[in-house]
């Protein structure tokens, strides 16, 4: 590695910044009351604290509404092809582990084009945080459904309703042997920033899905959830190492059964009964049976960390192959390699 | 004559072209390569042509499943691996049945007597034993036990029969060694590293090689025995090597003379997947090779990793490049340094995998959405790869562009010898990132213009990393300049005319005619027909009749004197492994009257049919 490609790295002397450190000179073009401002306004306020340098952060982006975000963040940045982000911050993330590289896309670019990128990044676990922005629906090709519509869904494109079953994408991305998993929405600022802080924190792959709300194609897709009036009956709150447990009143909870796990009233079962969640569990089966409490956002939903275990990062692997095969058989000698077959004289 | 150290008197030969063919499961690979690795180091000029099925083990004794390997081996310098073989080793009757046709008359058939069974003659289509009847008349037959005989030999060796037998291509070695003269040492020290650690195999493969030397001196076959002389090549030091394999060691000279890692981004497919194991080899060049999930985030990877400042590399075949094409459009918008590697293969579709075909041409230049011009070059010699993969890397490097370097099938997998370069004489690659800012805005404050364009009329290479020089790229068109989103239609038509004009103004060497420039005749190739237009041209000539010849290693942008040289021919032929491609687009650039000549049969073109096509042009009369 040339110097250049490493200049004065290191998380001591990190300059401080305020929000305005991290916004660009580019207007933000997305629809007046779109979702993504208060995503991208929750990100530009927790970057400071993060500790970061803006020229060592790369966002990566594909195509879609929510991949026009790199532009408006003041660091390093690519608004690439629709789906193939993950592809491309893989790349730079094995070239330049001295970087934060970070995928933002929406449903229809991670889950739908982008999925089989999506899931391999999941399974190696480089160092990458996605930050998959969820409004089950297309929006910059004008409302169409998408893999997360749900069934039934009236677009454009099904004008007598979707027949096809949605991706829950927490599920998907723990049978893809993801280690870090969450989810939040765009209605609650602080959660979105601890969500967020712990992905960046997590080595390997991080993936939070963000509920997303698109007032223009797909308006209040989530509102029977998070509503600030209804949240509290409709989120189910994941906190490490304590019952799960939500309602206004506490009245609700979650506890195993026959496999899985169910919603239960705290009154009938007892505080004991309740699940403790683990998100450092390294079985995966009971995050995963959490993701599949509400099959889709309209009844009581889990949100925070599913899971978050640390299994080796693939980047680290990889270039340590390079330095062993370096330190093994010595650095590379370019005579040597052209002479290493049999060679003659004339 | 040459006096041997027996004291025997050896007829010499010139040249000699054999043929091994046999079941995929009988390793004629293996033996034909060991075969050309022994000429190699005995000093002759060679070229080979490994020739094998798609599938990796079709039904035994079937013709489907017959592997070729083909070596020419020349006391002089040769371009192709021969026209029709002088001698042909067929290990069973399929073996005879598929590759008779291709032999010169009376030339040498070596048969595996032991496999003209019933069933095996059966399984090949033939009805009667072809060593008894009159097939062979108009050859030389030697019949040779090779299975039984192996088996006697390995007898008291401990080795289980099965292994026994497997070793009956080092049979077929040792008596083809004995043949034509082959130096043993090469194949037994060969033998012993390779099987390092299993000695019973080591046992088995050296007990049938000394039988079957033994057999071609105790049967008499010594009257059949010729030697091929070392050539006179010029002095230096010689490694006989295949195309895949120098590509894979010239992206790692790139890496070492730019200074820059290399990252390969790759998904498996053939013929290319071995530069990425030759590469997974070499990681302590500082080296990562990436296999990603499909052709895309191969490319994707690469790209990803060319932007963070490495030479990034991705290697493919023609359907890969068909997968990439989205993302090589967005690195035509980005303006980073990209190699794309294809080694082209027998298309549409799967086509032929496992044979040559050279039909990706116009993909490469025009395959790609809206107006995408991309530098185009093509390699024309296995070892051509190597100085073909640096020029790529330079070209990329310098302009910040991708690159599509060419090869295909036939160079992937055959070898010639190779004067080695002197590595201290090949020149470094310089690398310059952005460091500064390079604008000042209104406001009178300093500011970094991506799209700001130096001499190359190549933009900044500012990586992540480099304080101050914050900035975001995309596949949205840029302002020129600033390189901010624009959907203005005039920059658009602007930036579209800079990125045509700055590829098109990369310098590239002139064309060089061989042979009679006064000729009425000029052949025009590209790619790996060089050696077979090279070769017919030279038996042309030989005749006494005047042709000439100019081989394009730059496609895009072409060579600014290749007009002029054109027009100084009153006839153009234009050999290619495609319909007509190279033909299409000189007449489209120069308006000449340029004729094809076309082969998409999966076999590269030989010297005898292409002097035929000169002949035809021009007329046999001398």
């Amino acid at each position: 590695m040339t110097d250049m490609l490493l200049p004065d790295g290191g998380i001591e002397d990190v300059p401080t910044t305020t929000r305005a450190d991290w916004q660009s000179n580019q207007e933000v073009r997305w629809c007046p009351g779109c979702g993504d401002y208060s995503i991208l306004t929750a990100l530009q306020l927790l970057m400071p604290d993060l500790g970061v340098r803006r020229e060592k952060t790369v966002f990566v982006s594909g195509i879609g509404c929510a991949a026009r975000f790199p532009y408006y963040m003041n660091t390093y940045g690519m608004h690439s092809i629709h789906g193939r982000a993950p592809a491309i911050a893989t790349g730079l993330a094995l070239a330049r582990p001295d970087l934060d590289v970070w995928v933002v896309g929406g449903d229809g670019d991670i889950l739908s084009i982008g999925g089989n990128h999506l899931i391999h990044a999941l399974r190696r676990n480089i160092d990458i945080n996605i930050l998959l922005f969820n409004n089950q629906i297309y929006g910059l090709t004008k409302g169409q459904f998408s893999p997360t519509s749900e069934r039934g869904k009236v677009t454009k494109s099904s004008p007598i309703g979707s027949c096809a079953t949605p991706f829950n994408p927490v599920s998907l991305a723990i049978g893809a042997e993801a280690s870090f998993v969450a989810r939040t929405h765009d209605m609650d600022r602080h959660h979105m920033q601890e969500m967020f802080k712990r992905a960046y924190e997590h080595p390997g792959t991080s993936i939070v899905e963000v509920y997303q709300n698109c007032n223009v194609f797909n308006d209040g897709a989530f509102e029977t959830i998070t509503k600030k009036d209804v949240r509290d009956d409709m989120l189910i709150p994941l906190c490490h190492g304590e019952p799960i447990r939500f309602g206004s009143e506490g009245q609700f909870g979650v506890a195993r059964y026959d496999g899985g796990v169910e919603i239960v009233e705290v009154a009938e079962v007892g505080v004991d009964a309740l699940l403790v969640h683990d998100e450092a569990r390294v079985d995966p089966s009971t995050a995963f049976a959490l993701s599949r409490l509400a099959e889709n956002p309209d009844r009581p939903t889990p949100v925070g960390v599913f899971r978050a275990v640390d299994r080796g990062e693939y980047g680290e692997a990889l270039r340590g192959q390079v330095d062993q095969m370096a330190t093994d058989r010595g650095e590379g000698d370019l005579r040597a390699l052209l002479h290493s077959l049999p060679t003659w004289t004339v | 004559m040459t006096e041997t150290s027996a004291g025997s008197l050896v007829p010499e030969v010139g040249r000699l072209v054999i043929r091994f063919a046999g079941d995929s499961g009988d390793g004629m690979q293996l033996t034909g390569d060991r075969f050309t690795s022994a000429s190699a180091l005995f000093g002759n000029d060679l070229a080979t042509l490994p020739e094998y099925p798609a599938e990796i083990r079709a039904p035994a004794g079937s013709l489907a499943g017959v592997s070729a390997f083909q070596v020419h081996i020349s006391d002089h310098d040769i371009f192709t691996p021969g026209d029709a073989p002088h001698v042909l080793v067929a290990m069973n009757p399929a073996a005879l049945k598929a590759e008779l046709g291709t032999l010169v008359d009376g030339g040498t058939v070596i048969v595996n007597a032991d496999t003209f069974n019933e069933r095996n003659l059966a399984k090949a289509g033939y009805d009667h034993d072809p060593l008894e009847g009159d097939d062979l008349d108009a050859y030389r037959l030697v019949g040779a036990p090779m299975t039984s005989l192996t088996k006697e030999a390995c007898k008291d060796l401990g080795v289980k029969p099965r292994d026994a037998e497997r070793s009956k291509n080092f049979f077929a070695l040792g008596l083809l060694s004995w043949m034509y003269s082959r130096p043993v040492e090469p194949t037994l020290d060969w033998i012993n590293a390779k099987f390092k650690g299993r000695d019973l195999i080591i046992a088995a493969n050296k007990a049938a090689f000394s039988a079957g030397h033994a057999f071609g001196e105790t049967a008499e076959l010594s009257d059949h025995q010729l030697i091929v002389r070392p050539a006179e090549l010029p002095a230096g030091t010689y490694t006989n090597i295949n195309g895949n394999t120098a590509l894979a060691w010239g992206l790692v000279a790139a890496g070492q003379l730019s200074g820059l890692p290399v990252f390969l981004g790759s998904y498996p497919i053939t013929p290319a997947s071995d530069i990425l194991h030759e590469l997974s080899r070499q990681k302590r060049f500082n080296v990562t090779t990436f296999q990603a999930e499909d052709e895309i985030a191969a490319v994707g990877s690469a790209l990803g990793a060319a932007y963070g400042g490495l030479l990034g590399v991705t290697t493919t075949s023609g359907p890969g490049i068909a997968l990439k094409g989205e993302t090589l459009g967005l690195a035509v918008s980005l303006e980073l340094p990209l190699v794309i590697v294809n080694i082209q293969r027998g298309g549409p579709s799967t086509g032929m995998p496992t044979k040559t075909e050279a039909a990706d041409l116009l993909m490469s230049m025009y395959g790609r959405h809206g107006e995408s011009p991309m530098p185009v070059i093509a390699a024309r010699t296995p070892a051509d790869c190597f100085d073909q993969a640096i020029e790529a890397a330079r070209i990329a490097i310098e302009h910040r562009t991708p690159v599509m370097l060419l090869s295909d099938g036939y160079l992937a997998n055959s070898s010639e010898p190779w004067l080695l370069p002197v590595v201290e004489h090949l020149e470094p690659i310089p690398i310059e990132f952005a460091g500064d800012f390079n604008q000042v805005d209104e406001n009178g404050d300093q500011v970094f213009w991506p799209y700001l364009r130096d001499d190359n009329m190549a933009r900044p290479w500012a990586i992540p990393g480099t304080p101050d020089l914050m900035h975001r790229i995309g596949g949205l068109e840029k302002q020129d300049g600033s390189g901010n989103v624009s959907y203005d239609g005039a920059n658009h038509a602007r930036m579209i005319a800079l990125r045509a004009e700055r590829i098109a103004r990369i310098p590239v060497p002139d064309v060089e005619v061989s042979g009679d420039a006064d000729a009425e005749l000029l052949l025009v190739g590209w790619g790996s027909t060089w050696g077979a237009i090279t070769a017919a041209v030279r038996r042309v000539r030989n005749s006494g009749r005047k042709v000439a010849h100019v081989h394009l290693t730059h496609l895009n942008p072409m060579p600014a004197n290749l007009g002029e040289v054109l027009s100084g021919f009153p006839k153009i032929l234009v050999p290619e492994m495609n319909l007509g491609q190279l033909v299409r687009m000189l007449r489209d650039e120069f308006l000449v009257d340029a004729r094809p000549v076309s082969k998409v049969s999966g076999q590269p073109f030989t010297a005898a049919e292409l002097q035929q096509a000169i002949l035809g042009e021009i007329g046999d009369d001398a």
